[in-house]
């Protein structure tokens, strides 16, 4: 589907599927430098269990408009302009890594348009090493290979994938530098901006959920402590022998990790 | 500077795909004999039939033990996935299926598997497919023959039997222009002496029953999705970019992105064609590759000593291997293929047909059969066997004359190798 936001083009996924007003409202948030199809899974499972499913493109990637916001706020903001845009009151927000800050922002400064929370990937603070901010500057490919890199767990690494035939390395890269010269490093630098997450938690009045990866390297799991912290009565799932990347490493486990929440 | 160390060629060769098992902890891939697999329960079948979870429902669609031998072909050439097939054929049909319909087009190198050239000239055009074949040495006859109904540019890393080398960077440039995907045929190279992903290739095509099997024991074909075209910008697949009626409207570049052709290709390919590979047949062909690199070092060592070989004999006209410097493609292979141009040669013996003949029935170490890519060193006579339907004009186009052998140099001692091609040779002179 696409709706217009800030007379620019917004591209969501919805599963293929028509979009229902009567039926409760989903928003899936992908993280930096991805896209709408890290959902692909979810978005079809949530579409088919009679759910208004709508896996955004941010600006300036997969196929909304650019250019790519700055920061998370504006991020945030913007997905309430798109709730606006797309007649959505009130909707269940699902975002993944830099996604899941969008989201969490979005719930603290909205909470009359945040049914709930959930984060994948999540952590208060995400800070970027500077080798990678500044390759990512320079649209070197050495970029979207650290993400990479870091981003996928060790079992990831040699695969045994569950789906079939799926190189989860190189699908995860292959998206990452699909994005447009300049939004991976906008994305990073907005992350490596953001300090509002602990203060952020605190104002988040609806249910949430966390789902974390164990061998998270780019997220560590300490990081998600304040966000377990400030958030009140959040609920925490963590996910073993995954990293980063639990959409494409551990599909089965995210699927179940948000199975009753959604 | 920080740098990915990510697992090298010969680690994912012996990896890549494959954890111990979780059920038994056997370390080896264990080969899934099974048609089918139970369900959790009716939600979880409905969750696996709409694509909304991973997983196993039929080995026609998948199966374990070939997901894996996927996997690792995947990441042995860089691509997002990989769909295994019954054959290289099987995978060359599925991939055409997957690109277009009806009253589509096909610019395709004349330098082909006659397998592959007969598909094209004969059995597609029945169904409304028809394909134009140039000359691989000149990538400006690929520009000149796309027309507004092309969908697919093709051609092989090196021809079949004429061991051109195709310029896939300048190839890939014409295709891209167009907006049209190339499909690269990379069975003689493997991924160990090329990565077609990396010159521009958006599709792959393995037979793996050559080397990437190298033991002759197992029939299987592969296709491989580097994840890099893009199907909406093109706007020529509708296969890939509408709504597929026979999946509740699901729109696979829509959803799946950068793994559409491949999803698609199992998700319909495979259901409707049916052409699976055999989990015996993905364990056997995994066995081959976790010695891929240490076969084809020996194969491209031993070719390269025979192409000399040959050069040299009184016996021999012409002999046709891009290493040697006498070949059309020389300076190409060396920056396409700096680590070896493959292990299959053509030459031409003193006498024509006639010589060709008896140099065939005189092999004693050499096999005469219809493969390559074995560890075993094979012979054929192209023009009476693989390539007889051609007509003498596809022949011509595809370099193959009257009195051509094709060799596919083995992995046995090179000098016993060399002993029995002297041996055959003086045999084809005599009266």
């Amino acid at each position: 589907m696409d709706v217009q936001v800030d007379a620019k083009t917004a591209h969501a996924a919805t599963g293929s599927r028509a979009l229902n007003p009567d039926e409760p409202a989903v928003i899936l948030i992908h993280g930096n430098g991805l896209d709408r199809t890290v959902w692909q899974l979810q978005t079809r499972s949530y579409a088919n269990k009679g759910r208004r499913a709508m896996a955004v493109d941010l600006p300036g990637h997969g196929k909304s408009d650019g250019p790519a916001l700055a920061t998370v706020e504006e991020m945030a903001d913007w997905v309430i302009r798109f709730m606006d845009a797309a007649e959505v009151k009130t909707a269940t927000l699902v975002g993944h890594s830099m996604g899941s800050l969008v989201a969490l922002e979005a719930a603290a400064r909205n909470p009359d348009r945040v049914e709930k929370l959930a984060m994948l990937g999540a952590a208060a603070i995400m800070p970027v090493h500077p080798e990678l901010l500044a390759a990512a500057e320079r649209n070197e490919v050495l970029a979207p290979e650290l993400i990479v890199y870091w981003g996928l767990g060790l079992k990831a690494k040699t695969g045994g994938h569950p789906a079939p035939g799926l190189w989860v390395h190189m699908a995860s890269q292959a998206l990452l530098e699909n994005s447009a010269a300049g939004v991976l490093y906008t994305g990073l630098s907005a992350c490596n901006a953001y300090q509002g997450g602990a203060e952020a938690a605190k104002k988040v009045s609806c249910p949430a959920r966390l789902v974390l990866g164990r061998d998270d390297m780019m997220c560590p799991l300490k990081n998600a402590q304040p966000l377990i912290d400030g958030i009140e009565n959040a609920e925490t799932v963590i996910i073993e022998r995954c990293g980063h990347m639990l959409l494409l490493e551990r599909p089965n486990q995210v699927h179940d990790a948000l199975a009753d929440f959604i | 500077m920080v740098k990915p160390k990510f697992l090298k060629f010969d680690t994912l060769s012996l990896h890549a795909g494959q954890q111990p098992d979780p059920a038994t902890g056997a370390r080896a891939q264990p080969i899934y004999q099974t048609t089918s697999y139970m369900f959790d329960d009716t939600s979880h079948a409905a969750a696996l039939y709409n694509l909304e979870r991973p997983g196993h429902i039929y080995t026609r669609l998948s199966n374990p033990t070939t997901a894996a031998l996927e996997e690792r072909v995947a990441a042995l050439e860089g691509g997002v996935g990989a769909v295994a097939a019954a054959s290289g054929m099987a995978a060359l049909f599925l991939a055409i299926t997957n690109l277009m319909d009806q009253g589509g087009h096909i610019v395709s190198s004349g330098s082909l598997y006659g397998g592959s050239h007969n598909l094209f000239n004969y059995t597609l055009p029945r169904f409304g497919i028809t394909t134009t074949f140039v000359d691989v040495r000149d990538p400006k006859a690929f520009k000149k023959a796309i027309k507004p109904e092309t969908r697919l540019v093709y051609g092989e890393t090196l021809g079949n039997p004429g061991i051109e080398v195709m310029d896939i960077p300048a190839v890939a440039k014409i295709a891209h222009d167009a907006g049209l995907p190339l499909m690269i045929d990379a069975t003689f190279t493997t991924p160990y002496l090329m990565k077609p992903f990396e010159f521009g290739a958006d599709i792959l095509l393995h037979s793996l029953t050559k080397f990437m099997g190298g033991h002759g024991i197992a029939i299987g074909g592969a296709l491989v999705d580097s994840g890099r075209f893009d199907w909406e910008a093109s706007g020529k697949f509708p296969t890939l970019t509408e709504p597929y009626a026979g999946y509740h409207g699901l729109d696979f570049a829509e959803e799946f992105g950068t793994q559409a052709f491949v999803m698609r290709a199992r998700a319909v390919g495979m259901m409707d064609l049916g052409a699976c590979l055999s989990p015996a047949n993905a364990f056997y062909i995994m066995q081959g590759i976790e010695t891929l690199p240490l076969r084809i070092q020996k194969h491209v060592a031993n070719a390269e000593a025979v192409a000399e070989f040959l050069d040299g004999s009184e016996h021999v006209e012409w002999v046709n291997y891009p290493t040697l410097k006498s070949h059309p493609d020389h300076k190409l292979a060396n920056k396409l293929l700096p680590k070896g141009a493959g292990s299959i040669l053509s030459f031409g013996i003193k006498g024509g047909r006639d010589a060709g003949r008896k140099f065939i029935e005189s092999v004693k170490l050499a096999s005469h059969l219809a493969n390559v890519g074995d560890a075993k060193t094979l012979v054929i006579h192209p023009g009476s066997t693989t390539h007889q339907q051609m007509s003498a004009a596809d022949m011509e186009l595809a370099g193959i004359g009257e009195g051509m052998i094709r060799l596919s140099v083995g992995i046995e001692d090179v000098g016993d190798i060399m002993a029995d091609l002297e041996q055959a040779l003086r045999a084809s002179q005599k009266g």
